[in-house]
């Protein structure tokens, strides 16, 4: 008993030592710890890494993560394992069980949590030398430059044109070099954005933006989570050449990197322009500043635009309660049910009773009720037709074209689409 | 004529049949030396299906926004974009901007 006692004392004055040494070494940047020699002897013995010199520029240097998703996750593990001082995560996301396949420092049971929470709980595990600062919010023309001011170095692994846009200029205006990367699908892209000051950034690359119908989302197009997470395994390593000091205002060449999954691996890189002068954010008279950026007079959501879905007027739409009960159950009204989803996806889960014609299809059938008949040979003038996609936004478009291209008198849009009725209706149905 | 190397990389091979690599010969009428400017005229009058896409490649008579192009890995702005003359075995990719992350 008396034994136990005493390791017991034994222990709480070795904790205690111990998190007095973590507290220590976590505000003191010049120098290292016994342990921190050990955890990092790996690194600091390849050469290029610039060893306890390249390893205190580490720990004192300030980065900010935007995104813990599928990018973020993977950059977060390295830069943190690496010894990187200090981390910033903003994110206001909750954890998806969609998004476990790609995102990995989060488990099924963080379901439901902030993902800049569980971020963090798994990355004081894996390295509680780190100090990390949590910013639940959505990255904002109001609170980015807040967030910004002070970090070294901004890493991009956002989801949207806007927030990009957004990324870039805040970042321009504080100086600081972004590391900005995306992916989508089996392939990715990477770059340095703004490197130093002199670099170019996300504007002189793309001074225009896409239109918006032409922008896909991981959730929309799908992604392949090694895929992504190796474009985010190489942004910790351009970070970390950045940290290290290899890129220099002598060297750097502007680039963009390629990454293809499929069919073969591979990854390219191309030579980019430099900075533009005529760049309204970086170039010689810059329009964006942090007043305009502040002030709102910059609308990033009206520069990228938004795809407008809201194509079919209130007759011409039934809930997924009306389709089920009028159209289903009852049997009432006699109809076909037209799924316009991709293929792949009709695949996976779909109605027996509805028939598959793609968007993309529909459209190209230029209104040719020949074509349509081919696809639907039980097509009447006055059949009625139901139309249902994903969400219940392609299939407002095809609703459209239904009445407007081929002149069929009764179309109605399902609102919500297929998930809607799953949710609502019917949860037995697989929903991905 | 030349024979080049077309790539369409980012999702832009939807386009062009799914292939994301074309051999292509390309003629000039007038006998000039045959430039990127032909290229994309050539990639929308014979390579491009379905009319529907020509959207997705050309805005306002240009590539369109969020669509990078690139003549032998480098950036065309940094080559003279549609007046660079064209040399048998150059590689032009189109490439799609992505954003998802």
């Amino acid at each position: 008993m008396e034994q136990l006692r005493k390791e017991i004392e034994n222990l709480r004055e070795e904790n205690a030592k111990l998190r007095s040494q973590l507290s220590e070494s976590k505000v003191n940047n010049e120098s290292l710890s016994l342990t921190e020699y050990q955890r990092y002897g790996r690194q600091m013995i390849v050469e290029e890494s610039g060893g306890l010199r390249g390893q205190l520029e580490l720990k004192s240097t300030r980065i900010v993560v935007v995104g813990a998703g599928g990018l973020g996750c993977p950059s977060l593990q390295y830069l943190v394992g690496a010894g990187v001082g200090h981390i910033g995560i903003v994110d206001n996301d909750t954890v998806e069980a969609s998004n476990l396949h790609r995102q990995t420092l989060h488990d099924t049971s963080r379901v439901g949590t902030l993902k800049c929470e569980s971020a963090k709980q798994k990355l004081n595990l894996l390295n509680p030398f780190v100090d990390i600062k949590t910013y639940p919010v959505r990255l904002t023309s109001e609170n980015a430059f807040e967030i910004f001011d002070g970090y070294n170095y901004v890493l991009d692994c956002t989801d949207s044109p806007a927030t990009r846009y957004l990324v870039n200029d805040v970042a321009v205006s504080l100086g600081i070099t972004v590391i900005s990367a995306s992916g989508v699908g089996t392939e990715g892209q990477l770059c340095i954005l703004n490197f130093k000051n002199q670099g170019p950034c996300y504007r002189c690359f793309y001074p225009t933006p896409p239109p918006p119908n032409s922008v896909s989302s991981c959730s929309e197009g799908g992604v392949i989570g090694p895929c992504i997470g190796l474009v985010g395994v190489m942004m910790a390593i351009e970070t970390l050449k950045l940290i290290y000091g290899v890129y220099t205002i002598e060297n750097f060449k502007p680039f963009l990197m390629s990454y293809s999954g499929f069919p073969q691996q591979s990854l390219r890189v191309f030579k980019m322009r430099g900075k533009q002068t005529t760049c309204k954010c970086c170039g010689s008279d810059p329009k964006i500043t942090k007043e305009t950026i502040e002030s709102g007079e910059i609308n990033y959501t009206e520069f990228c635009g938004q795809r407008n879905y809201n194509v079919c007027s209130a007759d011409e739409r039934i809930t997924v309660k009306q389709y089920h009960s009028e159209y289903i159950e009852s049997l009432e009204k006699d109809h076909i049910l037209i799924d316009v989803r991709p293929s792949h996806h009709y695949d996976i889960s779909h109605f027996q009773h509805s028939i598959n014609i793609p968007l993309k299809e529909l459209k190209n059938m230029h209104g040719s009720l020949d074509k349509l008949k081919e696809r639907i040979p039980q097509l009447q003038e006055n059949t009625n037709l139901v139309v249902l996609c994903r969400f219940g936004n392609d299939s407002q478009l095809a609703t459209r074209i239904f009445k407007d291209e081929f002149k069929i008198k009764s179309v109605k849009d399902v609102k919500g689409g297929f998930f809607k009725y799953i949710d609502n209706i019917n949860q037995d149905i697989p929903k991905y | 004529m030349v024979k080049v190397k077309v790539e369409f990389l980012g999702g832009l091979d939807v386009i062009v049949g799914k292939e994301r690599i074309h051999k292509v010969e390309v003629t000039r009428d007038d006998g000039n030396a045959v430039n990127v400017g032909d290229l994309i005229d050539y990639i929308v009058a014979k390579m491009i299906k379905e009319k529907n896409d020509v959207e997705v490649f050309i805005d306002n008579g240009s590539i369109r926004p969020g669509i990078l192009t690139l003549i032998n890995d480098t950036d065309w702005e940094l080559e003279g974009e549609k007046e660079y003359e064209l040399d048998d075995g150059d590689v032009v990719s189109f490439t799609s901007t992505l954003h998802g992350g």
